[in-house]
C-alpha cells in the first residue's frame, strides 16, 4: 500500500512526462521550421552600414528631386503638403541640418547650400529605446528598421528621435497615393502607424545598393564602416566630414562632406 | 423544493437558450467549402495544398518574423525549393485573383485579416 508520499512522488512525475512528452513534439516542429530560414545567397552583409554625403556636389533643386522621388516613389511614401507630411528623406538649409554647429557667420556657400537628410541609423538609437513594443530595432548590421506590423501608433519614437527621420500617418497614405503609381513590389502603411527610411534593407537583401545613393550619381558614398577597406572609410579617411548633432552621444552612421 | 415554481421554469428557459445555437442550425445548409479559383499557371505552391490551406497564417507569420528580424528571406520548403520571402512578391504572383482566391475563403469563414492595409492587392483583379 503506497503511502501518500510516495503517491505524491509518481503524480508529479507522471505530470512532468506526460508535459514533456506534449511539447517535445511542438519544440521540434519549431526547431525544423528555423532550419528552413536562410539569408539570400546575394545578399550584401555589413558589420555597421554607413553613409557618406558629398554636400558639395548637389548643387541644384534637380539633383536633391532626383534622389527624393527615387526613394518616396519606390516605398510608396506619399506626398502630403501640410503639416501631416511624410518623409523618408528631405533636405533643408545648414542651421536646420547641424544646430550644433555653432559657428555665427559660415561660409557663404555652405550657407547657402542645401542639406540632405535622413534616418542616422544610429549607433545608440533613441528612438528604440523608448518604442513600448519593439516595432522599432537596431539589426545587427546596424540598420534601424520598423517592422510596422507591431507599431501601436504612440509615437514615442517621434519625440525620441533627435532628427525629425520619423513621420506619423495620420491618414490612410494611400488616400494620397495614386493606385496606379502604387509600386506593386512594395507595401504602404496604413493610418495609425509611424515610418522611415530603412536603408534600403530590402534592396540589400537582394544585393543592391540603396535607392538614393543610385539616383546620387556618385553624390553619396554607402558602405561597411566596420570594414577599413570600405568605400565609406576611403571617402571618410580622404575628407573631412560632420555629423548630425554629435553632442547627443546616437553615433549618427550618416556623415556630410562640407 | 423551495421556490420550484420559479427555479424549473428558469432552469428549462436556460437549458433551451444554452443550445439554441445546435437546434436553430440543425435544419440549415451545411457548410459548403467555397470554391477558390487557383493559379493558372498550374505550378506547385510553396508547400502541400492541405498544409497551406491549414498552416498559410502562422506560415506567414513566421515568415515575416524571419524576413524582418532575422534577415532571413530566402524560405526553403519541403520539398527543398528556395523561394523569396515576400507576401507581394512571391505568394500573389501566382495567386493573382484577391477577391476569388483569398476573400473567398476568408469571408466565408467570417475572418478579417488585415495584411492588405498595408501589402498592395495584386493588379490580378482589375
Amino acid at each position: 500500500m503506497k503511502n501518500r508520499r510516495q503517491f505524491l512522488k509518481v503524480a508529479g512525475l507522471s505530470t512532468l512526462g506526460l508535459a514533456g512528452g506534449l511539447a517535445l513534439p511542438g519544440m521540434a516542429r519549431a526547431a525544423g521550421l528555423k532550419d528552413s530560414y536562410r539569408s539570400g545567397q546575394e545578399a550584401l552583409k555589413g558589420g555597421h552600414w554607413g553613409m557618406v554625403i558629398d554636400t558639395r556636389a548637389f548643387d541644384s533643386p534637380e539633383k536633391f528631386e532626383a534622389v527624393i522621388s527615387a526613394c518616396h516613389k519606390y516605398h510608396n511614401v506619399p506626398a502630403i503638403n501640410s503639416k501631416r507630411e511624410v518623409k523618408w528623406i528631405w533636405k533643408d538649409g545648414y542651421h536646420q541640418t547641424f544646430t550644433d554647429q555653432k559657428d555665427n557667420y559660415p561660409a557663404k556657400d555652405v550657407l547657402e547650400r542645401k542639406y540632405l537628410m535622413l534616418c542616422n541609423h544610429c549607433v545608440n538609437p533613441a528612438c528604440v529605446r523608448v518604442c513600448p513594443t519593439q516595432a522599432t530595432f537596431r539589426r545587427s548590421d546596424g540598420i534601424v528598421v520598423m517592422d510596422y506590423h507591431r507599431c501601436i501608433g504612440c509615437r514615442f519614437c517621434m519625440a525620441a528621435c533627435p532628427y525629425g527621420a520619423r513621420s506619423f500617418n495620420f491618414e490612410d497614405p494611400r488616400n494620397f497615393l495614386e493606385d496606379r503609381e502604387l509600386n506593386v513590389s512594395f507595401p504602404t502603411r496604413m493610418r495609425g502607424v509611424v515610418e522611415k527610411c530603412t536603408f534600403c534593407s530590402e534592396l540589400l537583401a537582394v544585393g543592391k545598393a540603396p535607392l538614393c545613393v543610385e539616383a546620387s550619381e556618385g553624390a553619396i558614398v554607402f558602405g561597411d564602416l566596420d570594414d577599413p577597406a570600405s568605400d565609406v572609410r576611403k571617402v571618410l579617411a580622404e575628407n573631412f566630414t560632420i555629423r548630425r548633432k554629435p553632442t547627443l552621444g546616437t553615433e549618427p552612421s550618416v556623415y556630410y562632406i562640407i | 423544493m423551495f421556490n420550484a415554481k420559479y427555479i424549473w421554469p428558469g432552469i428549462v428557459l436556460f437549458v433551451v437558450l444554452f443550445t439554441a445555437p445546435f437546434w436553430l442550425n440543425a435544419n440549415t445548409k451545411t457548410y459548403v467549402r467555397p470554391e477558390i479559383a487557383l493559379p493558372e499557371k498550374g505550378a506547385e505552391c510553396i508547400e502541400p495544398r492541405a498544409f497551406m490551406a491549414a498552416e498559410h497564417m502562422q506560415l506567414l507569420d513566421t515568415w515575416r518574423d524571419m524576413a524582418l528580424r532575422e534577415e532571413k528571406r530566402v524560405y526553403v520548403s519541403s520539398s527543398g525549393k528556395e523561394w523569396a520571402i515576400s507576401l507581394q512578391n512571391t505568394c500573389m504572383t501566382c495567386h493573382s485573383n484577391k477577391v476569388d482566391f483569398c476573400d473567398k475563403c476568408h469571408d466565408s469563414n467570417s475572418v478579417d485579416p488585415y495584411c492588405w492595409d498595408c501589402h498592395v492587392e495584386p493588379r490580378g483583379n482589375k
